[in-house]
């Protein structure tokens, strides 16, 4: 178990670095769909079965997806973002400094009187990890659950009517008129007498 | 077998898994090499002519000749295309197909790996299959491809959404994310009436349509479309590479069809359960009847791809978007209330 942690985090921590080091940007979504992977797999390890694959399910296969969509569409220019580097390097220390001080106060939490997470103990084959997520999800923490599928309504509304715009001078199909189209409107049947033969 | 007991216990289980394993796989290889024979047989016969019949009994041997033709090709790679993502994307669109029946119920009692998140499992690894249509399609560095794979992309994406709702219901239906679980749930006197193809309708159509639409065929193979983008996302592909895209195709196509029929069409159980009961031969469960149901949605394909034209696309765009989604939310709710008020013969 040990040796497979080790293998797939230093393969989560070399795809994280290719994210940020690649000159490409389909190639730091490549990296990054390939951090979720081992992500996932260290999930797995830990027993969490559900969160591993609706990991892969949710970032993997649909948001990502739509990333590397949009970075192939937009053509960024990797090199007039680079540009600016000096000039936000110090912002991007402090950043850096306030999230090793969060990631330390982590791993020294029993220090600071929390209750850290005791020793994990492995569940028998027929534990099924996905039902009990459910239980304690529509009853304990019902209102949190509530409260964030509301938030992610109000995203999704929100998103939805950022784009509903209409552009003039576009060139698009009415589906309602092209469907509620009769014969009537289009095919005029003429009625004439036959010529006289030449 | 005295070879066997000399092999330690934990090896021995390997082995077994391992030989499990590739028997399943081999067998899914098979028959993805003769689904594009039958393709091709009963294509012609629905045009009125023959079909290959050159190549073997009744052209039986079709399919190897193919391959071994596609195998001793040259692989072209186009010049400034990305050679590594270029050479990979058709193993990214196979894997998935073929990983996904590990946990497939294929008779009673034996799946690869009965895990209780299954569906969950199916999901995940069906929507990885869009990265080697995508990925094809910007390492090839070809205009033409890298319209077949925005399209592809875009298609995949909207038609998802319809296949988990309705997943969502059958979850609801059956109350387990296990395969060989929502099988046996459908499993009763009523035989065929049990199955969740009747209270789930407007929802088995949908998942099965979307199916059709995720795996690229007619009539939603835009991302092809010959008549417009040439062969879209795979027109620069040619010898192995080509093959591979090929057969993920039918892999795909042979997973959706297995995948309906475990879903909506009972899997293994027979239709006939009540009529003769569970000893007779006509009304055991077993691995007939899986392979019944799977051969008769593979010959939907088929019939589909020789009976319609290609969907436009703003049009594909639409059903996805605003007819499908809508309906399968309309029926989640109305299998709640049937839920509810436990209407028999499924939910009492």
């Amino acid at each position: 178990m040990e040796i497979l942690f080790y293998v797939f985090a230093t393969v989560l921590v070399g795809a994280a670095i290719g994210v940020i080091t690649a000159r490409n940007p389909v190639h730091s979504v490549l990296y990054l769909v390939l951090a979720f992977f081992n992500s996932a797999v260290l999930w797995l390890l830990l027993e969490a079965e559900f969160l591993a694959i609706v990991l892969v399910l949710v970032y993997v296969g649909a948001v990502m997806v739509l990333f590397l969509f949009v970075v192939m569409m937009l053509d960024v220019n990797v090199e007039s973002v680079k540009s600016g580097f000096t000039r936000y390097a110090p912002v991007g220390v402090l950043v850096m400094v306030i999230i090793a001080v969060e990631l330390a106060q982590v791993i020294w939490v029993r220090h600071m009187g929390l209750r850290g997470v005791g020793e994990l103990t492995p569940m028998p084959a027929d534990y099924n990890n996905t039902r009990e997520l459910g239980l304690l999800l529509y009853t304990e923490y019902f209102y949190a659950f509530e409260l964030a599928a509301v938030i992610l309504l109000v995203a999704i509304v929100a998103a939805i009517s950022l784009t509903m715009r209409r552009r003039p001078g576009l060139k698009a199909q009415d589906i309602a008129r092209q469907v509620g189209v009769r014969r009537e409107d289009r095919v005029k049947l003429v009625k004439m007498d036959a010529e006289e033969r030449q | 077998m005295a070879i066997w007991e000399s092999i330690p216990e934990q090896f021995q289980m390997v082995l077994i898994i391992l030989a499990q394993v590739l028997a399943v796989t081999i067998v899914v290889t098979l028959c993805v090499a003769y689904l594009t024979l039958a393709e091709r047989k009963v294509i012609g016969y629905i045009q009125n002519r023959i079909g290959p019949n050159r190549v073997g009994p009744k052209g039986l041997l079709q399919p190897f000749a193919d391959v071994i033709k596609l195998l001793l090709k040259e692989v072209v790679v186009p010049s400034s295309a990305n050679r590594f993502l270029f050479v990979i994307a058709p193993l990214l669109s196979i894997t998935p197909a073929l990983a996904a029946w590990a946990v497939m119920p294929l008779f009673p009692g034996f799946t690869l790996a009965n895990i209780n998140a299954g569906l969950l499992y199916v999901l995940a690894l069906t929507s990885l299959g869009v990265y080697g249509v995508i990925l094809a399609g910007w390492a090839s560095n070809s205009k033409y491809a890298f319209l077949g794979a925005m399209r592809s992309a875009a298609q995949i994406v909207a038609y998802e959404i319809a296949m988990g709702f309705a997943l969502v219901a059958v979850v609801m239906a059956s109350g387990s994310l296990n395969l060989g679980e929502i099988v046996e749930a459908q499993a009763g006197g009523a035989g065929l009436l049990n199955w969740f193809w009747l209270p789930l309708f407007p929802l088995f159509v949908v998942y099965f349509i979307s199916g059709v639409a995720e795996t690229n065929r007619a009539p939603f193979d835009v991302a092809e479309g010959e008549s417009e983008i040439v062969a879209g996302f795979h027109v620069e592909y040619s010898g192995v590479t080509f093959a591979i895209f090929f057969l993920a195709e039918y892999a795909n196509m042979i997973l959706i069809s297995a995948l309906t029929a475990v879903f909506f069409l009972g899997g293994w159980l027979s239709p006939f359960q009540g009529l003769f009961g569970e000893d007779s031969v006509l009304g055991a469960p077993g691995l007939f009847w899986f392979a019944l149901k799977t051969a008769f949605f593979l010959f939907c394909f088929l019939w589909f791809r020789a009976t319609f034209p290609r969907y436009r696309y703003d049009q594909i765009m639409r059903l996805g978007w605003k007819i499908f989604i809508p309906v399968t939310i309309v029926w989640i709710f109305v299998l709640g209330a049937m839920i509810a008020f436990q209407v028999p013969p499924w939910f009492a």
